[in-house]
């Protein structure tokens, strides 16, 4: 807690009707895609309440998904960090080996219900993309994924995986060619075919539904870490750590436990090459409020609002913005933002690898780092869960590059 | 009265539709984008759309974003456009300029100070893409107070209750979007848009500008026998794509292209 006499109790449930998170979030985008997005709201209220459409999606995320993911305590590393005990939200477990699942599946069925025939998404690092053109196979439903130029090249893997689950990967050349502009790009294709396509973002941000809709989707992270680590440790966790790059699986983690006092909340973002280079994914940590890709957030921009080339080793994290629960979270002191460098990352991707015998994905490496450098600062009774959020097998490549290994 | 207000007026009295040119300010060059502003006027332009250069154009097609990536080569800033359109003030203080562009320049500068500082500069209107009126309440009383026009998009897929609310808002002309999807596509259907524009016009006096999807002559008469405005934006900008590195080449080319439709739009006027 920042201040030592106030509660979190009291925190208020956001975002208001109009999407805000204080003043971030909102509803910033052309008017073509307005009735859309009051579609899509509309619906989401609807279902979200909707006795069969949440019994469906539960069962969903238990025999499709493999929930719950376990929590596992990383028993040797903990030991030879020689401070808090550290335990492992296993989202790498899941199905198509990340968090990211635990949308698509819940905007599936949306769209299903909503009679849309045609799924769109964007994607960084492949495995929201893998994890949309896995759904839309299941449901029999188009599927065109838009993935920036230079992440084709870096996560080829996760490419020929989303062709193999008979989606079209449309590599985008505008811009950065990374994740902003695939997601400007599955923009204008949604404003182009929006009577039959949904699309499904993948992080808690763009215009309002979205940042609410999808942290509710992922909130089951945080309410079965919340029961399962009672039910190891008898008591709440004292920090929670997430890495941060739209940060849909960070609010996944934290939103159940927001209103907890002495739970600590950590958001890890790219420190890329070092946040004093210039060359990272930060912008929580060195941003400014803004407005990109339809909400209010903090983002990597020059002083003349143009949005800053962003640069991380993790694709999933290459992103100049955040979604707005963040920036309210961090103005109003509740969670913490901290950076973690690209060396850092790889260090704790060997770590766990070596030790845990786990190979993490990279994004996750983030979150696992700083939660080793916390835990270094804690006595041995306190516990941290670090959300693992996804597994590194599409990593490896990369990795090996850094090595200097060719396959 | 203001620009926007005076040209419309006189145009109805002439029984004339007005021709928006949008060119994207800096776009190829920033030395290039006054004088084709001088040039659009003399070919028959009675409104200039002038576009902020922004990084992430999300509702441009391919042709406007190249613009974009050509002007911000040259670091063109918001600052930079309000140079532009004051030098252009000190030929043209009649034909009004409408800035176009996105939320994010505007938020970095500030509102009161892009009020201030625009309206110094001689802009008449702004319409900002991704500021629908909701998001508008902090923006728009700093830009009327500068007699400043904010503008806003009508799409076809508008509600009833929307067309109400962006009418109340939108002050100089309401901009109709001809069609789904970005800047540049190409699928318009005039049939379509004259339905729409009759159902606006039920809801507001301003007058209706149609942009999105139009190309050449023919597609302006088809928007114009219904619209008071026609607005051309990737048409124009492709001419600049093309001969990027001849400026003479592309003002040659744009003033051959808006005489032609401004001819066509005088003879769809005069006929009737």
């Amino acid at each position: 807690m920042s201040d030592s006499v106030k509660s979190w109790a009291e925190l208020p449930d956001l975002p208001d009707s109009k999407g805000h998170f204080g003043v971030y979030g909102g509803l910033f985008v052309a008017e073509t895609l307005m009735a859309a997005l009051d579609e899509l709201r509309l619906a989401y209220e609807k279902y979200q309440q909707d006795p069969e459409f949440i019994s469906e999606l539960d069962k969903d995320l238990q025999d499709y998904v493999g929930r719950p993911s376990p929590l596992y305590h990383a028993e040797r590393w903990s030991e030879q960090l020689g401070g808090a005990q550290i335990y492992l939200k296993r989202e790498d477990l899941n199905h198509t080996g990340a968090h990211k699942i635990n949308n698509t599946v819940g905007q599936a069925l949306l769209a299903k219900r909503m009679g849309k025939t045609r799924i769109i998404a964007e994607t960084g690092a492949g495995q929201h993309g893998v994890a949309t053109a896995t759904v839309a196979a299941r449901l029999g439903l188009e599927c065109v994924v838009y993935m920036g130029a230079v992440d084709v090249v870096r996560q080829a893997q996760n490419v020929y995986r989303m062709k193999l689950l008979g989606a079209t990967v449309i590599p985008v050349e505008s811009g950065t060619k990374t994740l902003k502009d695939a997601l400007n790009e599955a923009m204008r294709d949604w404003v182009t075919n929006i009577d039959d396509t949904f699309y499904i973002i993948g992080t808690v941000a763009g215009p309002h539904p979205y940042p609410a809709m999808v942290r509710d989707f992922q909130t089951v992270i945080g309410r079965e870490a919340r029961e399962q680590c009672i039910a190891k440790t008898g008591r709440l966790p004292d920090a929670l750590v997430a890495c941060v790059g739209g940060g849909s699986n960070a609010m996944g983690l934290f939103y159940p436990f927001m209103r907890d006092d002495g739970v600590e909340m950590y958001g890890v973002e790219a420190a890329g090459d070092g946040l004093d280079t210039g060359n990272h994914a930060a912008p929580l940590c060195t941003g400014v409020p803004g407005v990109l890709h339809g909400n209010r957030t903090y983002l990597m921009e020059d002083e003349n609002g143009q949005i800053s080339h962003t640069h991380s080793i993790s694709a999933g994290l290459d992103y100049p913005g955040v979604g707005p629960e963040h920036a309210w979270l961090k103005d109003v002191g509740r969670a913490n933002y901290v950076a973690i460098d690209d060396d850092e990352a790889m260090a704790a991707f060997y770590a766990l690898t070596q030790i845990e015998g786990i190979l993490p994905a990279l994004e996750s490496s983030h979150a696992l780092a700083y939660g080793a450098k916390l835990a270094k600062t804690l006595p041995k009774d306190k516990n941290i869960i670090v959300n693992l959020s996804g597994r590194g097998d599409k990593d490896i490549h990369t990795v090996a590059t850094r090595d200097g290994i060719e396959f | 009265m203001n620009r926007i207000a005076a040209t419309f007026e006189r145009l109805k009295e002439q029984n004339r539709k007005a021709l928006i040119p949008y060119i994207t300010a800096g776009d190829s060059s920033p030395e290039l984008t006054v004088p084709l502003m001088h040039a659009m006027v003399e070919a028959g332009a009675n409104i200039i759309e002038l576009g902020v250069p922004f990084s992430d154009p999300m509702a441009d097609g391919p042709v406007i974003q190249k613009a974009a990536e050509r002007a911000l080569m040259h670091n063109v800033s918001l600052r930079d456009v309000f140079e532009m359109v004051t030098s252009f003030r000190k030929q043209d203080n009649s034909t009004p300029v409408v800035l176009m562009g996105y939320l994010n320049p505007i938020e970095a500068m500030g509102y009161a100070e892009f009020a201030r500082a625009a309206a110094q500069a001689g802009v008449d209107g702004v319409l900002t893409v991704d500021m629908p009126p909701e998001e508008g309440g902090e923006c728009m009383p700093l830009l009327r107070e500068q007699g400043i026009d904010p503008i806003f998009l009508i799409a076809p897929t508008s509600t009833e209750a929307r067309i109400a609310s962006l009418t109340a808002s939108a002050r100089g002309f309401i901009y109709y979007v001809a069609l789904k999807g970005v800047t540049g596509a190409g699928n318009l259907d005039a049939g379509n848009v004259a339905k729409k524009l009759i159902d606006i016009r039920k809801v507001t006096d301003l007058p209706l500008g149609v942009g999105f999807g139009i190309k050449d002559a023919e597609t302006a008469v088809a928007v114009g026998k219904e619209a008071d405005a026609v607005i051309i934006g990737s048409a124009i900008v492709k001419k600049i794509e093309e001969s990027a590195g001849n400026p003479a080449l592309i003002t040659a080319n744009i003033v051959a292209m808006l005489s032609s439709i401004r001819g066509a739009l005088d003879a769809l006027t005069q006929n009737n």
